[in-house]
């Protein structure tokens, strides 16, 4: 085993194991380490490995210790950190071809592994590198121990040439329904809207960058002020948090004069909660859901997978314009006691007007009283209503909408908090919009008469940046606000947009391409029954790798044949239809002569053309017009058969 | 051409075998020597003689025993005493049968491993050295050894290694019936020989021997040359693949068998015909002594 070869294999394991390093025990990483360490040193000082049993012995201890760590040897931890470990020990029992090449298909292995960590776009490209340098230790292993760059070169080539089959598997191989062992943990993002809100709640949100979701509209987008993404729906107040409550299921949601519709497709990302993101007011999707009188969307389980859906919506809408009495009687219900000032002021309204002047008093209250958009807000006290509408004056958009609402419920008008995503950022080079978290929203719906729910946001009345533009437009210069909610410099912000349409393409045409795309996929080519996928799977296998053995084939009959042979072969070729073969060791000389015994009628030009292929072949150089006459008379060559 | 008619003189004297004339005529183009194996009486010796006769050679044999020694080759430095008082007596070298254009070796399995060495190297260097003085051997110098096949009593069969010097190895074989029935009915073949008249002389023979070198070997010609050569290598029928001599070898020889067809260039046919003789005791192993192995080795390998 030459040092060289040594190397090239501890890079290969380095490389597939560094991923793994955050999630392995302390331990763990600190023995790979040593038992890393340890080859290149004996390498380097070019002393022999160490005993067997002394290589037993560690195995045993660490897959003892495993078995402490994790309880069993199965499953996803365990079995990746005892494969981590058992890898590094095998470098150190490096004797013989075979040694090295378990080495290196078991670091093919644990490339597999990392994807059920991770599977973004990044890791893929990470593992195709570790790939990539896996290949060329291979390639030096049997054949070639020239300089790197070279061996490389051929990796290169072998990947390359590996492509048509990975595609043909990747569209055709059957898919488990469900993922094979537990999630990537980059499935989950880290926050997302909950079932409840208090003041702060949704500030924090605005401080991540994560992406909620992705939605493409296939038509005209609509207004960005129309852009409100429907998510939880609150009802319940204790005076400083929001939460659902219980819903009366009576009616059902109703929708009437619906107008405006538009149809888009959503792309999720998993957040571990229920809720069907859709444009105000959500009419259908196309995949199972559950739809509440609120007109909340609730997927049957936790989203733990990125889902895509198509969604229609109507911009325009009367809803619930029947409410059952229940349910208005929950959207006034405020805890007694409490915000004497705000209840006064909502009284004094009450006293001299109609509903619709409550409302636009209390938008003028908003607007004119010097109110302000941060997103860090004063604490409020006990009375939390009263304190932000008369003393600090200085919120974010649950703290608005909350106060709105609360006003509304004094001036006995029925009312409820949504909370969800308003906006989102163009992406033109993909032509797609990102939600992020930092999108997060709250505004209020108030249930009048003859409009049934009506959405207003107090948040626009203050600051219609926000929804007009968004979020770093609305909120003063200084504040601390996530990476790209600010607006960073041109070019980043490009690149980024850039990075998020392609991870976008990545996640929906190849993490996305799940038994049911690959169904629908196979449909549309009319491969729906499993037969017919496997043999089209085996077909173009076939296909790709008698192609490719044809075409190097050709090459290798190209590189060692010239025109007059190619046209010598051909002469045989004629004479062998004519019933008289060429045998593959016969030499011109002596098949002429054979030939023309059997074909006496040939005889002549037989003689002359083997002569000129024997003297152009085999002879002195000749001018080159022989080899052009040598041409034409295998041409002209017509054995008319017997 | 002369060539032609050395061979038409040849053939007129053995019978039937005109291959083994060729072969034989090959070698002596291509300047190496010749093995011949095969029971007495075959006609390997008068082979040797009609050759001689008819290229006007130099002409000398050893007939090889068991109690042979290199000196009996070589030759030896007799003391002569003064023939007068006033000269002093000298060694004299007595040149031994190997200072001859053709040799044949009669029989050279029944000699000693000592004897034989000292043919094979002299073979191989065309000089002896003999007391400290080099001398050159006569040009052409051209052996025909024979051997009886080695199962029989009281032989020291070659090795490997020597049996390499020899450019090819060929069997007289017994003669077809037509060809035997004018051996039997002929004149003495001694008589004949004797009124032969030779149709070359050296110089020539050494100018055929230059031409030979020089005939033509195409890039074609090697690919399939080197085919063999890996074949024999790869396969597992051999125990060893042929060396690189051996393929120095069969090209000269194949240069030989064109230039005895009256050809420039080498053909793989040519190849294909010297094969047999060349590869036969080059090649070890159970399989390749066999009649049919040279032929299938040919068939194997495929024109490139």
């Amino acid at each position: 085993m030459n040092k060289q070869l040594i190397y090239g294999l501890l890079l290969s394991v380095v490389m597939v194991i560094a991923p793994h390093v955050i999630h392995l025990p302390l331990w763990v990483s600190a023995l790979s380490a040593c038992l890393l360490a340890w080859p290149a040193y004996l390498a380097a000082r070019g002393e022999p490995l160490p005993s067997h049993w002394l290589l037993i012995a560690i195995s045993i201890a660490a897959t003892g210790g495993i078995l402490i760590e994790y309880h069993s040897l199965f499953g996803r931890e365990a079995g990746v950190t005892l494969l981590i470990v058992l890898s590094t020990l095998k470098l150190m029992e490096l004797k013989t071809k075979r040694d090295a090449m378990a080495l290196i298909y078991l670091c093919c292995f644990i490339i597999i592994t990392n994807f059920l960590y991770s599977q973004s776009l990044v890791t893929g490209l990470y593992m195709l590198a570790c790939l990539l340098i896996i290949s060329q230790v291979w390639v030096q292993l049997h054949m070639y121990p020239g300089p790197f760059k070279t061996r490389l070169k051929i990796a290169c080539t072998l990947l390359l040439q590996a492509i048509p089959l990975t595609v043909i598997l990747f569209v055709l191989f059957p898919r488990l329904p469900g993922p094979l062992w537990g999630l990537p943990q980059d499935a989950f993002s880290r926050s997302g809207l909950d079932d409840m809100m208090s003041p702060g709640s949704l500030g924090r949100l605005a401080l991540s960058d994560a992406v909620a979701f992705r939605v493409a509209y296939p038509g005209p987008p609509p207004r960005r002020d129309q852009m409100y993404w429907r998510g939880p729906v609150l009802w319940n107040f204790d005076g400083r948090t929001w939460t659902q409550g219980k819903s009366v299921q009576i009616f059902s949601a109703q929708l009437s004069d619906t107008t405006q519709p538009i149809s888009y497709n959503v792309t999720l990302e998993a957040d571990n909660k229920i809720w069907l993101f859709a444009l105000d007011m959500p009419d259908s999707l196309s995949i199972p859901y559950r739809r509440m009188n609120d007109a909340q969307l609730l997927n049957p389980e936790p989203v733990t997978t990125r889902l895509r859906y198509q969604a229609r919506s109507y911009l325009s809408y009367h809803a619930n314009l029947l409410e059952s009495a229940a349910q208005l009687q929950r959207a006034l219900q405020l805890p007694a006691g409490f915000n004497p000032k705000s209840r006064r002021l909502a009284a004094n309204w009450r006293a001299n007007g109609s509903d619709s002047r409550i409302i636009s008093s209390a938008l003028g209250f908003f607007n004119r009283q010097n109110f302000h958009y941060t997103l860090d807000a004063p604490p409020l006290g006990l009375n939390g209503i009263d304190d932000f509408l008369f003393t600090t004056r200085a919120g974010f958009c649950e703290h608005y909408a909350s106060g709105f609402v609360f006003l509304m419920r004094a001036a006995g008008i029925p009312a409820r908090v949504v909370t969800g995503y308003q906006g989102g950022e163009y992406n033109a080079f993909g032509n797609y919009y990102i939600v992020r978290q930092s999108d997060a929203h709250a505004w209020a719906e108030v249930w009048l008469q003859d409009r049934g729910w009506l959405r207003i946001d107090p948040t626009a009345a203050i600051a219609p940046e926000r929804v007009e533009q968004n979020l770093s437009a609305a909120l003063p210069d200084n504040t601390v606000l996530p990476f790209m909610a600010r607006n960073p410099p041109q070019w980043l912000r490009e690149l980024s947009l850039n990075w998020d349409a392609i991870s976008y393409q990545w996640n929906s045409f190849v993490i996305g391409y799940d038994n049911e795309r690959q169904f629908a996929f196979m449909n549309r080519l009319g491969l729906a029954s499993v037969r017919w996928q496997a043999l089209s799977m085996m077909t173009g296998i076939a296909l790709i790798i008698g192609l490719f053995a044809l075409y190097m084939l050709r090459h290798l009959i190209s590189l060692k044949q010239d025109k007059t042979q190619a046209a010598w072969l051909k002469f045989c070729r004629k004479l062998a239809r004519s019933g008289l073969p060429r045998l593959p060791y016969e030499g011109p000389q002596a098949y002429a002569i054979r030939v023309c015994i059997a074909r006496p009628d040939l005889a002549v030009s037989i003689k002359t053309i083997a002569n000129r292929y024997i003297a152009l072949r085999y002879g002195i150089p000749q001018p080159e017009n022989t080899q052009r006459d040598f041409l034409q008379l295998v041409a002209q060559f017509r054995p008319s058969a017997n | 051409m002369n060539l032609n008619n050395v061979i038409r003189q040849v053939e007129s004297v053995i019978l039937g075998k005109p291959q083994q004339i060729r072969f034989a005529l090959t070698c002596l183009l291509a300047r190496g020597h010749l093995l011949i194996e095969d029971l007495p009486g075959v006609g390997k010796t008068t082979l040797a003689q009609v050759l001689a006769r008819t290229l006007g050679l130099q002409f000398s044999r050893i007939q090889f025993t068991s109690d042979l020694l290199p000196a009996d080759i070589l030759g030896v430095s007799v003391y002569e005493r003064a023939k007068t008082d006033t000269t002093t007596g000298q060694f004299i070298f007595h040149a031994g049968p190997i200072f001859a254009q053709m040799l044949l070796a009669d029989e050279v399995n029944r000699a000693t491993p000592k004897a034989q060495s000292a043919l094979l190297e002299a073979m191989e260097e065309h000089q002896v050295t003999i007391e400290g003085t080099t001398r050159q051997l006569p040009s052409p110098f051209f052996v025909i050894a024979t051997q009886n096949p080695s199962c029989q009593i009281g032989t020291f069969p070659l090795p490997e290694s020597q049996l390499d010097r020899f450019l090819m190895r060929i069997q007289m074989g017994y003669p077809d019936s037509e060809a035997e029935r004018g051996l039997l009915s002929g004149v003495d073949r001694r008589e004949i020989i004797a009124k032969l008249t030779p149709q070359m002389d050296d110089a020539e023979l050494r100018s055929l021997q230059q031409r030979t070198r020089q005939v033509f070997v195409s890039a074609a010609l090697l690919d399939y040359v080197q085919a063999i050569l890996r074949y024999t290598r790869e396969s597992s029928r051999y125990t060893h693949g042929l060396s690189p001599r051996a393929g120095l070898t069969l090209l000269s020889a194949a240069r030989g068998w064109a230039m005895l067809d009256g050809r420039d260039a080498v053909l793989p046919e040519d190849v294909q015909m010297i094969l047999p003789g060349v590869v036969s005791h080059r090649l070890q192993s159970d399989y390749a002594k066999s009649d049919s192995a040279a032929r299938e080795l040919i068939e194997a390998i495929p024109i490139p």
